[in-house]
């Protein structure tokens, strides 16, 4: 039963998968809800397809370093990067380019949230009162996550976070880091705001629980990324017309995927400050 | 004292004795403020599993047996391959022990380097360790054949003849079972390859989990049950081929698939892995090899050294917890301690407590008690502790039994432990080395061993540091491989995993 199941089915799908030639293929980093990323960028992989007359696929990957690897290698050709994953993948790539970002993008932001517990309180300055707690990150490849709170950490007590904080744990992800310092299992974290409003309007926070402390200043942060080989595959202009249909963008449906307002021109240039954090704090060498 | 203890209860009371040293430096703290909303939400989850919410679920499970089937099936081949010369060659020996030094996860991550996140990178990273564990295993079981069908050949009968009439038909059984087993390790590894991007269990498992989607995290563990404790319903050895054969179709049509370029290998091998400070530099220039002299010594001091403490104390302790709750669970399976309904609950409790990751045991200790070292230990233990008490309780129902016998804890006390203790410490030290490589994937913990850091060179994109921090981490493997295989001897253990 089950190997005649399993046979049917294997030759039901080489039928399916031998028409992969030359597509557009795209991905994007798994910074939140990773559960339903394929139906989410499914749409947007036939909005594109619509809009630039080639074949578009999206392929999902399991890490920030994935998606760079991918890109790296090829197997992608566009992808929605954070700061400092768009930063690692164009050094990697010659030739390729940020072609846009979030609206939102151009000024994000980092909360440093603490477990209500601590008694910690929100501030305008930077919370000194963290220091010898427990403490968070996100993703170790995440710009909201870990660069720039590590980046702000080292910047006010000039020391590394292990010699700041008693424990440092990287949760892997901003939803639970959330859940983290909710339950006290980490009394203090840091993560991307925009994870933690929408997780707010879900009823996720507890605010009886679980507090912002403190707000970073701004930085540029997720982007569309660009091989510049892909002219010599799909024509010249390609660029300018995956630019055109990704800031051509308005379906609220799609731009939920993101989830951003929508999309503005940015250049490899707008993330300087980005490459030269990441080097400040030793995360990328010279 | 009158009473001379055996070499065995010795060697116990050494490991402990360690252990307790190990636990002074390991950091126990327990920091939790408010555990029970969290845990309260994932007991709720996993009581009320949601087996629709999971869209892709029956092409996650059909991805996890295709990538285990034809991981294990080229990984057994391969080291069947080389089981009649490991003994006699050298460097078979230290390729085999080098190649299963290294964690599944770890093979993975060096494979996507090269292949992207695609089905080869998978496969391979199952095939090798297994080729490795598999020459090793298969060479010892032929060690152990039985050699009277050996004296009756005639004179000048040529080696490959011997080969498959007299010493293959011996072993024969002994071989499938055991390779049968490496199907249920290789039906785990598949799907915790998922963490790092198969398109199997793993994949869904570790992003409703993020989410905390418990009733979905539940619906995916129990699938993943059903399908470890069905195995031998579903996979029959004269069927096996057909899994084979159609595996490759199952994985060419899932989500992963992707380009091949040549380039990226190359590129892997002459840029990737040559140590940042070399790359680019002239082969005479001082300068360059000063730096890397710099390099090389900042990674070994702030990452490998540390690492190495870090996975020695967690493995150290990890190992005596395990033997301790083998000991305490083997008899839940047994007939001699249980009826069939409790048998019936021992089993579940066995096969979910060494089918689900230890990522999530961890995850959910790391809630319960924050982060130190303790959820690790425990995560260790329980997995690993179910996975020896379910072969040594099987290994107690085919013991003969005395009519005499006494009952209860006499019984276990008096007649069993002493009669499974050999074979108890031969799985224990098998399992030291396989404890000390999942020592790796608990960075989330904050516990900095050797993965841990492997881990965070790979997301920084750093392949240099992270070869040279594997490479090291297969040594320390390989270390202990050597410990523990001179312990057996001393011990004179049964040196074979009667696993199956």
């Amino acid at each position: 039963m089950l190997r005649k199941s399993l046979l049917a089915m294997a030759l039901a799908v080489i039928a399916g998968s031998t028409a992969l030639a030359d597509s557009f293929v795209f991905t994007a980093i798994p910074d939140e809800d990773e559960t339903r990323l394929k139906q989410r960028f499914d749409k947007v992989a036939d909005y594109l397809a619509a809009k630039l007359g080639v074949e578009v696929r999206y392929i999902p990957v399991k890490s920030y370093a994935a998606a760079v690897t991918a890109f790296r290698n090829n197997q992608v050709q566009l992808a929605w990067f954070g700061g400092l994953s768009g930063v690692h993948a164009r050094r990697l790539v010659k030739g390729s380019e940020a072609i846009a970002q979030g609206y939102e993008d151009q000024f994000f932001t980092t909360y440093f949230i603490a477990n209500a517990a601590t008694g910690i309180a929100e501030s305008k300055d930077f919370p000194k009162a963290i220091a010898g707690r427990t403490f968070t990150f996100g993703s170790k490849g995440s710009t909201s996550g870990r660069l720039m709170p590590e980046f702000h950490i080292r910047k006010q007590f000039g020391k590394s976070p292990d010699d700041v904080f008693s424990r440092v744990g990287f949760s892997g992800d901003h939803s639970r880091t959330l859940a983290l310092v909710q339950s006290g299992a980490y009394e203090v974290g840091a993560l991307n705001y925009k994870v933690f409003e929408n997780e707010k309007k879900a009823g996720k926070v507890d605010p009886a629980k679980v507090r912002i402390t403190w707000t970073t200043p701004a930085y540029p942060d997720y982007q569309w990324s660009i091989r510049g080989d892909v002219e010599a595959t799909f024509g010249a202009g390609f660029k300018a017309k995956v630019r055109q249909a990704l800031l051509g963008m308005k379906d609220k449906m799609l731009l939920d995927a993101f989830p951003r307002k929508s999309f503005v021109a940015a250049s490899n240039g707008d993330y300087a400050p980005i490459l030269d954090t990441a080097k400040s704090i030793g995360l990328i060498d010279d | 004292m009158l009473v001379r203890r055996s070499a065995t209860v010795n060697a116990s009371f050494g490991f402990v004795g360690i252990a307790l040293f190990c636990l002074i430096f390991a950091d126990l703290e327990v920091t939790t403020l408010d555990p029970w909303t969290e845990l309260g939400r994932m007991a709720w989850g996993f009581a009320t599993p949601d087996f629709l919410a999971v869209d892709q679920l029956a092409d996650a499970l059909l991805q996890t047996v295709a990538f285990a089937v034809l991981g294990v099936a080229a990984g057994s081949v391969f080291g069947f391959v080389l089981a009649p010369v490991f003994q006699h060659f050298g460097p078979v020996r230290w390729v085999c022990a080098f190649i299963r030094a290294i964690h599944e996860l770890f093979w993975a991550l060096i494979f996507i380097q090269m292949f992207g996140p695609s089905p080869l990178a998978g496969i391979l990273a199952i095939a090798i360790p297994y080729t490795g564990i598999c020459a090793k295993v298969y060479a010892e079981i032929l060690e152990e054949a039985d050699l009277r069908a050996l004296k009756t050949l005639p004179p000048g009968a040529g080696r490959i003849s011997t080969f498959f009439y007299a010493k293959l038909p011996d072993v024969w059984v002994h071989l499938k079972d055991y390779t049968f087993y490496r199907l249920e390790c290789g039906l785990r590894s598949s799907a915790v390859l998922g963490f790092v991007g198969l398109p199997t269990l793993g994949f869904y498992l570790e992003s409703f989990f993020k989410q905390g989607h418990y009733s979905e995290v539940s619906a995916l563990l129990i699938l993943f049950f059903v399908l470890i404790a069905t195995i031998r319903l579903w996979m029959r050895p004269r069927i096996a081929w057909v899994y084979v054969a159609a595996s490759p179709f199952a994985i060419a049509a899932g989500a992963g698939t992707t380009t091949f370029e040549w380039v990226n290998v190359q590129r892997f091998f002459t840029e990737d892995i040559v140590p940042a400070p070399l790359r680019n530099a002239e082969i005479l220039d001082p300068g360059a090899w000063l730096n890397f002299g710099d390099w090389t010594w900042a990674l070994l001091s702030h990452q490998a050294l540390p690492g190495i403490v870090a996975t020695i104390l967690l493995t150290q302790i990890a190992l005596v917890g395990t033997g301790i709750l083998a000991l305490a669970f083997f008899p839940m399976i047994s007939d001699r301690f249980f009826g069939r309904a409790g048998r019936t609950v021992g089993h579940v409790f066995l096969v979910i407590a060494r089918s689900t990751p230890e990522y999530v045991l961890a995850y959910i200790f790391l809630q319960l008690w924050g982060p130190s070292m303790l959820p690790a230990i425990v995560a260790l233990s329980l997995h690993n502790g179910a996975i020896i008490g379910h072969l040594i309780g099987r290994h107690v129902n085919e013991l003969e039994r005395r009519p005499d016998a006494p009952k209860g804890v006499n019984l276990y006390a008096y007649e069993v432990v002493p009669r499974v203790y050999g074979q108890f410490l031969a799985f224990l030290f098998y399992r030291w080395e396989v404890i000390m490589r999942e020592t790796a994937i608990l960075g989330i913990l904050g516990i900095h061993t050797l993965g841990f850091h492997i881990d965070s060179a790979i997301a920084d994109i750093r392949i240099d540091r992270a070869m040279l921090l594997i490479v090291i981490t297969a040594l320390l493997n390989i270390a202990i491989d050597i410990c523990s295989r001179n312990l057996r001897r001393r011990l004179r253990l049964r040196s074979t995993p009667d696993a199956a």
